[in-house]
């Protein structure tokens, strides 16, 4: 547990250091929101109307951003070797290095959504729902992108395939995601879409660190 | 069997005598089916004569979906039992699936608009095959990112399998999707049940496009095979020159 701990800690300082990409994956995906409302009009009924994909299309994709780095740096100066040999087994080390990679993206974007949500004119009601879901729904993004991460370590253009990978395989989330902050704003429930969204973070929680971990170790040999 | 079939001259052996047989049942299945279908089965009673493309994109669609699913089983037998063979099977169907699913697409879209009145409609199928293509291209993007072929045949073994357990996911989430925001469901092939006079071209055609499938791998796998084997002599030779 401490190992597990050390290693979150440790990429949470580099998370949020100068060198970090915390900062600058925040300001993507403020700008990637303001940009819908120049490119489609301020019509308020249309930005509400958009709002909940708008915010969920931009955070999948704010996701993807600094995802390539997340096993890139540690494998050039040798660290995921050493990470390799340590007694944690290499499934661990991996959700820990992914739940890093989700407080320092996931987390602070969905804690940033509600204000972009406001001046996206969604409705009140809809607002706390949307940030349950995006809390729900971005740790799946780290996940399923860790395993994009991972299989394309020393990769050529790594970079643009993580994305390629990744998206097609997030869409559930997407979809759940949206569905939810729909819902609450048409008045309906949005517990069906959240307990969704809940079911794919399971089953992800459970499965990505054996794929990540299995493709780590393709990397490493 | 398993085993037998690892060592690449046998399975090319294999290979050499399924091609001709394969490739009987591609040129009767699809020849007879297509004739069939395109040409003497009769127009439906509601969408005329623009029903024949069916006989194209229903078995594009399902060859899409069960190149997928081969393609799965090739990579889950090439990681737990190191398959040398079964990991270039799964390479030489991927553009294959990719080939039918994107028949499946602009299909579906030729027949979109006189039905619909749009070149693309975001039906639930429709949708489903679209991110479907998008994984085959994924997976093919993945092994010509690595130089080394070993590298590169694993990590797009990993890939597919987890494309392959997210796939039903992403299916049910793409139908709930669907229903959500689009309440009137366009036509589909449960509804009324299918006529014998349409069924068989296109069983008929289905199991054609099998037969090409199956020919389409003879060929590729030995193609992949050959360049292994050109690639391990070019290394040698150069190998050997260094020495000498």
């Amino acid at each position: 547990m401490s190992a597990f701990l050390a290693i979150v800690a440790r990429d949470l300082r580099l998370g949020f250091g100068a060198q970090g990409a915390m900062l600058t994956t925040l300001l993507f995906f403020v700008l990637a929101v303001s940009l819908f409302p120049l490119g489609v009009g301020p019509e308020p009924q249309i930005l509400a109307r958009i709002a909940a994909g708008v915010i969920w299309v931009a955070a999948l994709l704010a996701a993807m951003l600094s995802l390539d780095r997340l096993f890139q740096t540690d494998q050039e100066d040798g660290t995921l070797d050493l990470l390799a040999q340590a007694p944690l087994p290499l499934g661990l080390v991996a959700l820990a290095k992914t739940l890093a990679h989700w407080l320092t993206t996931g987390l602070p974007l969905s804690l940033i959504a509600p204000l972009l949500a406001i001046l996206l004119q969604m409705e009140a009601d809809a607002i706390p729902v949307l940030l349950a879901a995006l809390l729900l729904g971005t740790p799946s993004l780290s996940l399923i992108g860790a395993i994009g991460a991972a299989l394309t370590l020393g990769a050529k253009r790594g970079a643009v395939l993580v994305p390629l990978l990744t998206l097609p395989l997030v869409i559930p989330v997407l979809i759940f995601g949206v569905g939810a902050v729909e819902a609450a704003a048409y008045g309906l429930s949005a517990g069906p879409h959240l307990l969704l969204l809940g079911a794919f973070l399971a089953g992800a929680l459970a499965l990505s660190p054996f794929a990540i971990a299995a493709a780590v170790r393709l990397a490493l040999e | 069997m398993l085993h037998a079939l690892a060592n690449p001259a046998r399975f090319l052996r294999l290979m050499a005598a399924i091609r001709p047989w394969a490739a009987g049942v591609a040129v009767l299945g699809l020849g007879v089916g297509l004739a069939w279908g395109l040409l003497y089965s009769p127009p439906d009673y509601q969408q005329g004569e623009t029903v024949r493309i069916m006989y194209i994109h229903v078995p594009a669609a399902w060859m899409g979906m069960f190149i997928y699913a081969a393609m799965a089983v090739a990579s889950a037998t090439a990681l737990i039992w190191r398959h040398p063979v079964a990991e270039l099977v799964a390479k030489a169907s991927a553009p294959a699936g990719a080939a039918f699913t994107l028949i499946c697409l602009i299909t579906g879209s030729l027949w979109g608009k006189p039905m619909w009145g749009a070149w693309w409609v975001w039906d639930a199928r429709l949708t489903s095959m679209l991110i479907l293509f998008f994984l085959y291209l994924g997976y093919i993007a993945l092994w010509e990112a690595f130089d080394d072929p070993a590298r590169a045949g694993r990590a797009a073994a990993i890939l597919a399998l987890v494309g392959a357990i997210n796939l039903p996911i992403i299916k049910f989430s793409v139908d709930w999707w669907n229903t959500m925001h689009q309440p009137a469901s366009v036509l589909t092939l449960e509804g009324p049940k299918i006529h014998p006079d349409i069924l068989w071209p296109l069983l008929i055609t289905a199991i054609g496009a099998k037969g090409y499938y199956v020919w389409l791998l003879t060929v590729r796998v030995r193609a992949e095979i050959l360049k292994r084997q050109a690639r391990i002599l070019r290394f040698a030779a150069a190998t050997d020159r260094r020495a000498g």
